[in-house]
């Protein structure tokens, strides 16, 4: 199983009561486990700007959640290149390894889309 | 902690009956103050944590009010209702929000005691006081906060309104001074924004006004050429800026600097800056800041007890900002979690920085820096070749400004 489904079976289980227990049992792998906190970690430092798991609340901004991993990770490629012109992302995307940007965009991938 | 963690594996549900004061699994967490670092903590550990950790927020004040935009409100470009939102959307994730003051921790006994005499009890305290200001080596200074006579506006709320209003009774021809302190302070750029946005407005309302702004720094000190453009393309006329100027006393109208002495009719008086009373025990860097495990976040001065926010010791090319805050607050949680779960903490925390400034109310630019723990030094560093400013300020950055702040808020605030 690839990351981007244990995170969507993790996203699923969390509703339930005591989800982190559920979560920590369903996940009895501890590497795949630290995979999916990390993620969540990493795609947490996205939200003040694409909002809460990449919801974003003003359309300046654009949403992450449900965005195809290998969509983002192309624009991602691009704006860390100059291909593709911005303002903060081409310089903030050098500041995570590719293996981050990754986990990032599995991440959001296994979100709902808004 | 292993204890637990065993438990817990043995079956969730049943330690519940176990817990003698919380039918919380993980335990509880108290959190003291409710800014940007406060209730994002509150907000993730609830988003992470679920209904198997009870948290706790206490907050003096009734409402969040964002000092990030709150510039806007000075130069009368928005509305102070428009930066304010309620906690509302943190208690419908299950946050018990708690109006009062705490007056005393106690990290051994694992308890915080408010004003009113009621005492709290933790497995994990997160603090996020903010900042202080430093007003006994000022002479004058807190009496003329007092008296209305010089404002602030370094925490928004009324005193963001009492210096709109003193601005709107400005004579046309009249003096505003701002002096700005020594860093480290709370958001590096933040004087130089209001500089411009105040000598914005006045060039339409009160064109024979002036703005003089001494700075106690050798320079500007974020976005520098930015800001040196925007003073001589926008405020030329109005904003006059002098660099290695500190305010030494205040006396009725008059701030006394080192070499000059300064009458003015509004007086802007940015005070020097340390870590929140609340946290001065723990304020182990020149008894000003307070030194933090990048790890977890727990102060060195006392294991158990987080700090995040402007209160911290920065690390190196960090500013003191609300979405530093917000970011250090996630790795608190994530922290806090890991703790009481009885797991590793996650060894690579990443944080970053984006914060807007406004040149003019219609053009913003930005600062932005990405910061990635380093083992050996156990601290958080700038990457290099990441992070960098705008080549120039535009309406498109201000427009991102907003969509900004709308997330932001909505992110820390659940809202």
């Amino acid at each position: 199983m690839n990351t981007a489904q244990e995170l969507r079976r993790h996203k699923r289980t969390s509703v339930l009561p005591l989800g982190l227990c559920v979560a920590l049992a369903v996940f009895s792998a501890p590497g795949v486990a630290r995979d999916v906190t990390l993620a969540r970690s990493l795609a947490a430092t996205c939200a003040n700007c694409h909002g809460t798991d990449g919801r974003s609340r003003n359309p300046a901004l654009p949403s992450l959640a449900g965005m195809k991993a290998e969509t983002l990770m192309e624009a991602l490629a691009h704006y860390r290149s100059g291909r593709r012109p911005g303002t903060v992302m081409p310089q903030i995307v050098k500041g995570y390894t590719e293996e981050q940007l990754r986990l990032i965009a599995a991440y959001f991938a296994a979100q709902p889309k808004p | 902690m292993i204890a637990r963690r065993q438990l817990m594996a043995a079956g969730g549900l049943a330690l519940a009956g176990c817990a003698t004061t919380t039918a919380a699994p993980l335990g509880r967490v108290v959190i003291v103050g409710g800014g940007f670092g406060g209730a994002t903590a509150a907000r993730y550990l609830k988003l992470w944590g679920g209904t198997a950790i009870e948290v706790t927020l206490v907050e003096r004040h009734g409402a969040f009010i964002s000092c990030p935009m709150s510039n806007l409100v000075i130069a009368g470009a928005r509305e102070l209702a428009s930066i304010s939102h309620g906690y509302a959307g943190l208690q419908a994730q299950g946050v018990k929000c708690v109006r009062g003051e705490v007056v005393a921790i106690d990290p051994a006994g694992k308890s915080v005691r408010l004003g009113d005499g009621s005492t709290l009890r933790w497995d994990r305290l997160i603090l996020a006081p903010g900042v202080g200001f430093m007003l006994d080596e000022l002479p004058g200074l807190a009496a003329a906060y007092a008296s209305g006579r010089a404002v602030h506006a370094w925490q928004a709320g009324a005193q963001t309104e009492l210096l709109r209003r003193q601005l709107q009774a400005l004579p046309d021809g009249g003096v505003v001074l701002m002096s700005i302190p020594k860093a480290p302070y709370r958001c590096p750029p933040g004087p130089y924004e209001r500089a411009c946005l105040i000598a914005s407005w006045l060039r339409r309302a009160k064109p024979r006004a002036k703005l003089l702004v001494l700075d106690a720094n050798p320079e500007v000190q974020s976005k520098k050429a930015l800001f040196e453009r925007a003073f001589a393309q926008h405020h030329a006329g109005v904003l006059e800026y002098r660099p290695n100027a500190e305010l030494k006393e205040v006396a009725g109208g008059v701030a006394r600097f080192e070499f000059e002495d300064v009458k003015a009719d509004v007086l802007n008086l940015i005070p020097p800056q340390r870590a929140g009373d609340l946290v001065r025990d723990f304020a182990n860097v020149n008894r000003r800041w307070v030194g933090v495990d990048w790890l977890t976040m727990q102060a060195q001065a006392a294991p158990g007890v987080h700090v995040v926010g402007d209160a911290l010791m920065s690390a190196p090319g960090m500013p003191k900002s609300g979405h530093l805050a917000n970011q250090q607050a996630k790795v608190a949680a994530a922290a806090v979690l890991a703790l009481l779960q009885g797991d590793a903490v996650n060894p690579a925390p990443v944080v970053m920085n984006t914060c807007y400034s406004f040149v003019t109310p219609d053009e913003a630019m930005h600062v932005a820096s990405v910061h990635q723990y380093d083992a050996a030094e156990k601290t958080m560093k700038t990457v290099p070749g990441s992070g960098g400013v705008s080549p120039a300020a535009s309406a498109a950055e201000a427009a991102y400004a907003q969509g900004w702040a709308d997330n932001i808020w909505a992110d820390t605030l659940a809202l």
